[in-house]
């Protein structure tokens, strides 16, 4: 299917048109956030601390060391992003080289990837990123690195069950009969056919992630202070929440409404890039 | 049945010898010296190495592994690296927090997950229907510990019903404290895992509900409630099984969240504090001993998913 009508098919279903909206705010504030924000959201004014919405020229208000509200939303919104994105490339990257390893490999060193990734995936994202950081430290690489694999690992299962499908099919065959080498076939014939089930699978991992990020800051394994994350303003104000209710509510709201954004594009994507609503689509007998 | 028992107890085996191995190697070969954390920046070049001997660092990695390894088998799990404390002695009262929590969430997400993915999945057309799954879609996309956060406004800030955290000193010998400190966290565990649960049940029943034998049951005139309870549920089950299977990881990293979360003095605080102290030896034996327990669940997820799977039952 074409990509124009792949976006027409997507943003006719309901979810898919609400996943794009979410995820095009969030891509729109980390973009904004790049040229402009209120204030410094690391600027640190205590004599401007407390401030009450609308008051002071803080949209949001201040926490209690003075830093604007809206403008650490819109800076999170692009480590939180950044971060997202990034991961999702690791597990890309880890999920199609344990799939196709344990397609491609002969009998027994295949069956030797398959098991290793069922081992892998006991690791929770979670602790992958405890062990990173019990030697190094929390950083976002540590973040990252911990999210793409944990995902990575995940994605590899779902990816080796569908190569394993394209690899059975009649046209592969017939192409390896054609005198098709393994390469040309992984090129030509295996990854175009995965590649749907892939970009859902991504869009879920982009979920995921911006979940794993949120508590992974809140934990303190993320970017150390002063660097700003969605997660660590959660971390900052939870000790002032009978003071500053609203400051706890921000933060968790832009939480929930990316990942719902991308769980939700990518329910749109399966509807849009499922082979029967595909049909229906193109011919209009 | 016995073969397929032998088979997957083996194949437990070689996952839990594969976990500690990659656990064990990650924590040694990535760059980072623990001997020159623990003597500080100053230590000298053999202050250091003195280090690295107490700590047996000098050794083969083959020999360390044995011995930590050996430890482990016989119940030993080391010691801490900063204090010499042992870990098997804090474990018994850590697990006495952390076990009842995830013991009860998982129960009580079960308790609601069930009954509303299945009336989610017979009344899908319904307006009621479709609200109970958008709350179900919802329900996944917010995170723990936002959901904490919002339980303590409203229970501990606003109302005063529960504390907002912490875990009585004394433990379970004040059972009411105990329990009344837990209620938050079981219930910010279970909503965020029910919500997961629930869709699976869903597509589950859904999925049943399609089934020629539930028709012909129903064909032979048993109603649509009646059909669904006697043969529905127990076809509906064995996915659901398989799920809360593959849910156990994220329940065990979800409790972590949530014991930081309410202060609760469990596993998942002992080891944030570690990792923060960078006390290796305690980390290494603390998450083998979480994975362990994932492999270990999935192992009987799996035997139960065989057991209640009346296809798979009649294959053996």
């Amino acid at each position: 299917m074409s990509v124009p009508l792949a976006l027409r098919a997507l943003l006719r279903s309901r979810n898919g048109l609400v996943g794009c909206v979410l995820v095009g705010v969030l891509v729109l504030s980390a973009l904004v956030s790049l040229v402009w924000t209120p204030y410094d959201p690391t600027l640190v004014r205590p004599q401007d601390g407390w401030l009450l919405p609308f008051s002071g020229g803080h949209l949001l208000g201040t926490d209690r060391l003075g830093r604007d509200e809206l403008s650490q939303l819109l800076t999170g919104a692009r480590s939180t992003l950044r971060t997202a994105l990034l991961a999702a490339a690791v597990a890309a990257v880890v999920g199609l080289a344990l799939a196709l390893t344990a397609v491609l490999l002969p009998r027994w060193p295949g069956a030797a990837v398959v098991q290793l990734t069922d081992v892998l995936i006991a690791f929770p994202v979670l602790l992958i990123a405890m062990i990173l950081t019990a030697v190094h430290g929390g950083s976002t690489w540590t973040v990252i690195t911990a999210i793409g694999v944990g995902a990575g690992v995940n994605l590899a299962r779902v990816a080796r069950a569908e190569a394993a499908r394209v690899l059975d099919t009649d046209y592969v065959l017939a192409a390896h009969a054609a005198g098709s080498g393994t390469w040309r076939t992984v090129r030509k014939h295996l990854l175009p056919n995965i590649a749907p089930t892939l970009i859902v699978q991504l869009s879920l991992v982009l979920s995921v992630a911006v979940l794993a990020e949120a508590a992974l800051s809140f934990l303190g394994f993320g970017t150390p202070a002063p660097a700003v994350s969605w997660g660590r303003m959660l971390y900052e104000q939870q000790a002032y929440i009978a003071a500053r209710p609203l400051l706890v509510i921000w933060p968790g709201i832009a939480v929930a409404a990316s990942v719902l954004g991308f769980n939700l594009l990518g329910d749109g994507l399966r509807e849009a890039t499922d082979a029967r609503l595909r049909v229906r689509e193109v011919t209009p007998v | 049945m016995t073969l397929y028992l032998l088979r997957r107890a083996a194949l437990l085996v070689v996952s839990l010898f594969a976990a500690s191995v990659l656990i064990f190697l990650v924590l040694r070969l990535l760059p980072g010296d623990v001997a020159q954390t623990i003597g500080g920046i100053k230590a000298t070049p053999a202050q250091v190495a003195a280090v690295r001997e107490d700590l047996g660092l000098d050794r083969p990695l083959v020999a360390q592994y044995g011995s930590w390894i050996g430890g482990v088998v016989t119940g030993d799990f080391g010691r801490s690296v900063l204090d010499g404390t042992s870990v098997s002695g804090q474990l018994a009262e850590k697990f006495a927090v952390t076990g009842p929590l995830t013991l009860g969430a998982v129960v009580l997400a079960l308790a609601f997950a069930v009954p509303l993915g299945v009336f989610a999945a017979v009344r899908r057309d319904s307006w009621l229907g479709g609200a109970v799954n958008t709350l179900g879609q919802f329900g996944i996309a917010l995170p723990a510990l936002w959901v904490g956060l919002l339980l303590v406004l409203v229970f501990a800030v606003q109302v005063r019903w529960l504390p907002a955290q912490g875990f009585p000193v004394d433990g379970w010998a004040e059972p009411g404290q105990a329990l009344r400190s837990l209620v938050l966290p079981w219930l910010t565990l279970a909503l965020s895992e029910g919500a997961v649960l629930l869709r699976f049940v869903r597509s589950a029943v859904l999925d049943v509900l399609h089934q020629d034998w539930l028709r012909t049951a129903r064909a032979k005139g048993r109603t649509r409630t009646g059909a669904l309870l006697s043969h529905g549920l127990r076809n509906a089950a064995v996915p659901v099984v398989s799920v809360l299977g593959l849910q156990i990881a994220a329940l065990i990293a979800g409790a972590v969240v949530v014991e930081q979360v309410f202060v609760l003095p469990g596993v998942g605080q002992m080891l944030i504090t570690d990792v923060g102290n960078r006390d290796l030896d305690k980390v290494q034996s603390e998450i083998l001993l979480l994975t362990g327990a994932v492999l270990v669940i999935g192992f009987l997820v799996d035997l139960v998913h065989r057991l209640i799977d009346p296809r798979l039952r009649s294959a053996v």
